[in-house]
């Protein structure tokens, strides 16, 4: 899990080095890239142009590939697999971003405002330390430890602890929504930390005595946080749901470990779904294709994310 | 680092003002609070007790009650099977390695384009930044291929070499920005003490931005250590698997009793939390670092 940034904010100014020069201009400094460049090169670049070019192909990773033109493209369009995948990214974004978002503000808004304030610091940051636990446990971990619990039959520990109300173990992973759901649980369990602890390292910029103003003017809590926490922290809502979206279109782990894309591919997501076809179908030249789709749409969110953000900074700017 | 300076002061001004009256829709607001904390850890609960638990223990006594008696034969079955101390090893050398290597690489390209300011440096940076952001599937097969290739499929180096390439990426992004705003001052003074430009990066800029890397070498060291796709992908032997990849492999292994599988997850989160005890300032820290820049 990515740790935030404020995307968009690498410009700088365009100024000379900050060492005084002698001899050799800031082309010198080309010679310290040289190492990350010839590795971003092998590693990345060459790789995804490869990516690229395999979308064009049929190959199952042994001899040359076949150039076969778009016909991977089209097979994608008409591919219903294809398009739940897709759908399920959207209930992967509900589940890892609006959901973790929403319930992160409030509980760090809680934990600031009312915890840290009436019950002490130690309190506010205990709880924030136990809410973030589960975002740096190993995702496959965190799979299995869920896949325990879910585990169909009487010994799956949920299917215990309902049979103790007298209702009937059900096979969680085994039927369609149910299935969706769970992973859904298990993201938003994984991914409520994140946002807490970015939340609550924001609301340390609000001032007090804004607060304490608001307050006498007769505001309510409701009325203080819209107004106040809310425009204050808007940068931290935008990093976090850029890096969780990012995150939600590529999961792959959790669906490895604890569904496989099952059952009849209802839970199936655009990462998980190339690597099928990469290494248990052996169809690279389709595989490469849908990770390239997925590529694109992550490309074309980072952008539009970005590009609004600055947008908003820039009127809120002019405004002032 | 902002950030914490920042906490102190929130501290402080929270301090001076002292804890106000507790009323009782206080206690409601705690108590929602540590509902949703309880059942955060409540899985965390779960693969504790349920490690220490006979099969037949698990059975009468339900998921959730305390082990009658201390059972280890869930954590020494699965010890054995996995060969536990071994992978844990695979995960601290590959982890450790990108770590280090990754760092030095993000000092190296942020020197050039924060302090150098290389032209086209925007472009640079972004270059890097999308390395970070793809999808690694986008990645895997040719890497897959040319690391088949070259003879260094299932061997460390092959996800040592990957994580290093795509943690940098990180790296330089985040240290560019920092390494921008460096102090002028103390590079123009080891600048007129005749030191060369390799000289000041270890001498001064390196020394300096001390706190920063070693933020940069924990995140990566974690991120590297909680990997799946690319580990699972690569390392198809026993004696290459890392925690994580042993864990899951395992998991299609029906002859794995319910005690086992826990003790599994018991035995993969054990290195998390000690991470998480060690670590859990410079966490908070290193997660606030870019946003509260």
């Amino acid at each position: 899990m990515s740790s935030a940034t404020r995307s968009g904010r690498t410009a700088l100014p365009p100024e000379e080095p900050l060492i005084p020069q002698r001899r050799g201009g800031t082309g010198a400094y080309w010679l310290y890239l040289l190492p990350g460049f010839a590795l971003l090169l092998i590693v990345v670049i060459v790789p995804l142009l490869w990516n690229v070019y395999l979308t064009f192909t049929k190959w199952k990773g042994v001899r040359t590939p076949e150039f076969i033109g778009l016909e991977n493209w089209q097979k994608l369009f008409t591919d219903e697999d294809f398009w739940t995948s897709f759908q399920n990214s959207v209930w992967m974004i509900i589940a890892m971003v609006v959901v973790p978002t929403i319930v992160g503000l409030i509980v760090a808004a809680l934990l600031f405002d009312v915890i840290g304030r009436k019950f002490g610091g130690k309190v506010g940051s205990f709880l924030r330390a136990t809410y973030y636990l589960p975002q740096i446990l190993p995702i496959a971990v965190a799979g299995i430890v869920i896949g325990w619990i879910v585990r169909p039959g009487k010994d799956g520990a949920l299917n215990q602890i309902l049979s103790w109300f007298g209702m009937p173990a059900y096979d969680w992973l085994g039927q369609m929504p149910s299935a969706l759901i769970v992973l859904m649980v298990v993201m938003v369990w994984v991914q409520l930390g994140y946002p807490v602890v970015v939340f609550m390292a924001a609301l340390q910029r609000v001032d007090p005595e804004l607060y304490e103003a608001a307050e006498l003017d007769g505001a309510n809590w409701f009325q203080r946080f819209s107004a106040i926490t809310m425009s204050i922290i808007r940068p931290e809502i935008f990093v976090v749901t850029l890096t969780c979206t990012i995150a939600a279109l590529k999961v792959f782990g959790p669906v490895y470990i604890i569904t496989r894309g099952g059952p009849a591919g209802s839970t199936l997501v655009p990462a998980f779904y190339a690597y099928q076809e990469f290494f248990t179908k052996r169809n690279v030249g389709y595989g490469a294709t849908i990770a390239t789709v997925l590529t694109i749409v992550v490309v074309i969110v980072s952008i539009v994310f970005i590009r609004v953000q600055n947008s908003i900074e820039r009127k809120e700017r002019a405004g002032l | 680092m902002s950030a914490t300076t920042l906490i102190v002061t929130g501290k402080a001004k929270r301090a001076r003002g002292g804890m106000t009256k507790k009323r009782g829709i206080d206690w409601l607001m705690l108590a929602l609070v540590v509902i949703g904390a309880v059942l955060v850890v409540a899985p965390f609960y779960l693969v504790i007790v349920n490690s220490f638990k006979s099969p037949t223990d698990y059975a009468t006594s339900g998921p959730l009650a305390l082990p009658h008696e201390l059972d280890f034969t869930g954590i020494v079955k699965f010890w054995e099977r996995v060969d536990f101390p071994q992978k844990v090893w695979n995960s601290i050398l590959i982890s450790g390695a990108v770590a280090v290597l990754a760092v030095v690489i993000s000092m190296l390209n942020a020197f050039a384009i924060g302090i150098g300011r290389v032209r086209g440096r925007t472009w640079i940076v972004l270059l890097f930044l999308l390395a970070n952001l793809l999808p690694q599937e986008a990645l895997l097969y040719p890497l897959y291929y040319m690391f088949k290739s070259v003879g260094l499929y299932d061997n460390v180096l092959s996800v040592i070499i990957i994580f290093t390439v795509i943690q940098a990426a990180f790296g330089t992004y985040l240290l560019s920005s920092v390494y921008g705003t460096f102090p002028k001052e103390v590079l123009e003074a080891a600048s007129l003490d005749g030191a060369s430009r390799w000289q000041i990066l270890w001498r001064v800029v390196f020394p300096i931005s001390r706190p920063t890397l070693s933020v940069l070498l924990i995140f990566f060291f974690i991120w590297t250590w909680n990997e799946f796709l690319i580990p699972l992908t690569f390392l198809a032997s026993n004696d290459n698997q890392t925690v994580p990849v042993a864990i899951s492999v395992l998991q299609g292994d029906r002859l794995m009793d319910v005690t086992t599988t826990s003790a599994s997850a018991l035995l993969g989160i054990i290195p998390t939390l000690i991470f998480f005890l060690i670590f859990q300032r410079t966490l908070t820290r290193g997660i606030t670092a870019g946003a509260v820049k």
